[in-house]
């Protein structure tokens, strides 16, 4: 069975917008009128509509408006993926939200930080889901999260060299006389 | 007096009771002792070490150390090509593991855009929720062995056994079944078992009331868990909380209502939580109580799917399943109700590889223990037990 022809199919199919891209233009509209050039246009995908943070200081700012606006009232941080833009010479965050129980809209938005020795604001304070989630992306990818409460390792030991999950990532050749790579 | 001088240093109290008598009570908070609970504990559910700062019997605060398990299901996603993620998944949660593929099925077919067969939709629903009641089972039982009582422990091992078989007998493995795929499934039910099953929830429905009234209705599991473990909705929420855990708090969200994936919005179901009679909302015994409904709930799913499933005649589990999985470039997070709560699978893809360029997993009970450290701050070590037997905790999946 051809792939291609699948998609074009249903692309003919699908209506130009879907309602959860509707209520993430909603949610964008007011966050830009908020933070004006902070924030980067919405990518109107449909499988995952989101914005990115341009100014990665306003983050944390971004983060509390996002929870406490009565119109957006995201009070649910469902996923927090740590990334790697090699392309780019930056590491990152994508955050899913959604508005639990209020509103029902979801969202998600993408922080960028330096490669290295890059530092992005930790939400751990916004939304406690974070708080394990920024200990795990910073064991995977090196990013550290500014303000966090407890910012350590969580699923590599604590001397561990490297960042696994980095595109560029090498095995180091021996842990506490153990050969690694096998 | 010596020791009224000792009760303004705070060592001591001192209270007057009655006439020309005092009662002087010795404060016991001189001195903190680190205990490790686990990693090999059984009560942890698997290689889980709490470090628990405790004064007394009482737990100061304990941290949870994670990674025992650690597999790097996320760097091996990004080396292996889609269907060949699913036996990763299977491993991930290995107590619901049909729930798992189903999640990650969901994910990838978002970037797809293949129509999956009616059939296969029921099919999906139907082994999924038998591996639900199978999970809550386990979580039940083993619930109940961590306080003390052992008969429930069989009760489930022996019920579960059944679910075991017929899942065994459609995928040809016990636990780990690799059995729903990208666009599919791999294979059709075997001639029969639809009336297997349908006997199997008939012989069920009785003994989940047997199982409620061994284990709910018992004085002292009820007072090993009532009012233990308390978490208010709301902070349940900022947690991050999914599944039987939020429900335990009184939050009436589910995935399979909320996103109504699948063929869920065409089924009756109700969303069980406490309503305060026999449990304090938000305590470790609604958590279990909300376990205990759901699989009821369960049942009527399966057999709303069984009347409904179209019929097998001219129908190839595999017909959608694309030969090459190549998505279209770009990302999406998939998710579903798994037995603990929301399993998401964020994707990247660039659309000219086979491989994600990024596969995360939201692992529910990594959330779900993330909250672990607050609840047990200031309860007894008894009662931390039964606190991290409530969460219902998978490593596997923890660990990734």
């Amino acid at each position: 069975m051809d792939n291609e022809s699948h998609m074009s199919e249903h692309q003919e199919e699908t209506p130009a917008s879907s309602p959860q891209v509707e209520a993430a233009k909603t949610v964008w509209a007011i966050v830009r009128e908020k933070f004006a050039d902070a924030v980067s246009p919405l990518d109107e995908n449909p499988s995952m509509p989101f914005f990115e943070v341009l100014d990665t200081d306003a983050w944390l700012d971004i983060a509390l408006f996002l929870r406490d606006n009565p119109k957006l009232r995201f009070n649910y941080m469902a996923c927090l993926s740590g990334m790697d833009y090699p392309d780019e010479g930056k590491l990152g965050i994508v955050c899913n939200l959604e508005s639990l129980g209020e509103h029902g809209h979801t969202i998600a938005v993408k922080v960028k930080c330096a490669r290295d020795g890059g530092v992005i604001p930790s939400v751990a304070r916004v939304w406690k889901t974070a708080e394990w989630h920024e200990r795990e992306a910073y064991d995977m990818y090196g990013m550290t999260f500014g303000s966090h409460p407890d910012m350590r390792r969580i699923l590599c030991p604590e001397d561990w060299e490297g960042f696994p999950l980095r595109k560029d990532y090498q095995v180091q050749e021996s842990y506490h006389g153990i050969r690694v790579p096998y | 007096m010596q020791e009224l001088g000792l009760a303004e240093q705070g060592s001591l109290r001192v209270t007057p009771d009655g006439e020309n008598r005092i009662v002087i009570e010795k404060d016991l908070s001189s001195e903190e002792m680190i205990l490790n609970m686990g990693p090999q504990h059984p009560s942890t559910h698997g290689v889980l070490r709490l470090e628990c700062r405790t004064d007394g019997e009482v737990v100061v605060e304990a941290e949870p150390y994670l990674g025992y398990l650690h597999r790097c299901f996320e760097k091996h996603a990004e080396m292996t090509d889609y269907p060949g993620i699913v036996p990763y998944v299977d491993r991930m949660d290995y107590l619901a593991a049909m729930n798992s593929d189903f999640a990650y099925a969901i994910a990838v077919e978002k970037l797809l855009d293949i129509e999956i067969p009616r059939r296969v939709e029921f099919m999906r629903v139907i082994v999924s929720e038998l591996n639900r009641v199978a999970s809550h089972l386990v979580a039940i039982g083993t619930y109940a062995i961590d306080l003390g009582a052992f008969t429930p422990f069989l009760f489930c091992f022996r019920d579960r056994e059944h679910i075991m078989n017929l899942l065994e007998w459609v995928s040809g493995a016990r636990m780990l079944y690799n059995y729903i795929l990208v666009g599919g499934v791999s294979h059709d039910f075997p001639k029969g078992f639809s009336e297997r099953t349908g006997e199997f929830v008939d012989y069920f429905r009785p003994k989940a009331v047997e199982l409620q009234k061994l284990l709910t209705e018992n004085e002292i599991f009820v007072k090993r868990t009532k009012g233990i473990g308390m978490m208010p909705a709301d902070v349940a929420i900022n947690y991050g909380w999914s599944g039987p855990m939020l429900r335990g708090s009184g939050v009436e969200w589910d995935l399979r209502r909320a996103d109504g994936y699948s063929v869920y919005p065409e089924l009756d179901f109700e969303i069980p939580v406490p309503d305060g009679r026999f449990s304090d909302i938000g305590d470790s015994l609604s958590r279990h109580l909300v376990r205990a409904m759901e699989m009821e709930q369960s049942l009527n799913i399966i057999e709303q799917c069984l009347d409904k499933m179209p019929s097998p005649e001219g129908f190839d589990p595999r017909a959608a399943i694309p030969k090459r999985i190549r998505p279209r470039a770009g990302e999406v997070y998939g998710r579903a109700e798994n037995p603990r709560g929301e399993l998401g699978f964020y994707i990247v893809s660039d659309g000219k590889s086979t491989k994600p360029l990024r596969c995360k997993a939201r692992s529910s009970c990594f959330v779900n223990l993330s909250a672990m450290k607050e609840l047990s701050q200031g309860q007894l070590i008894p009662d931390l037990v039964a606190i991290i037997g409530s969460i219902d905790i998978v490593l596997g999946e923890i660990d990734r």
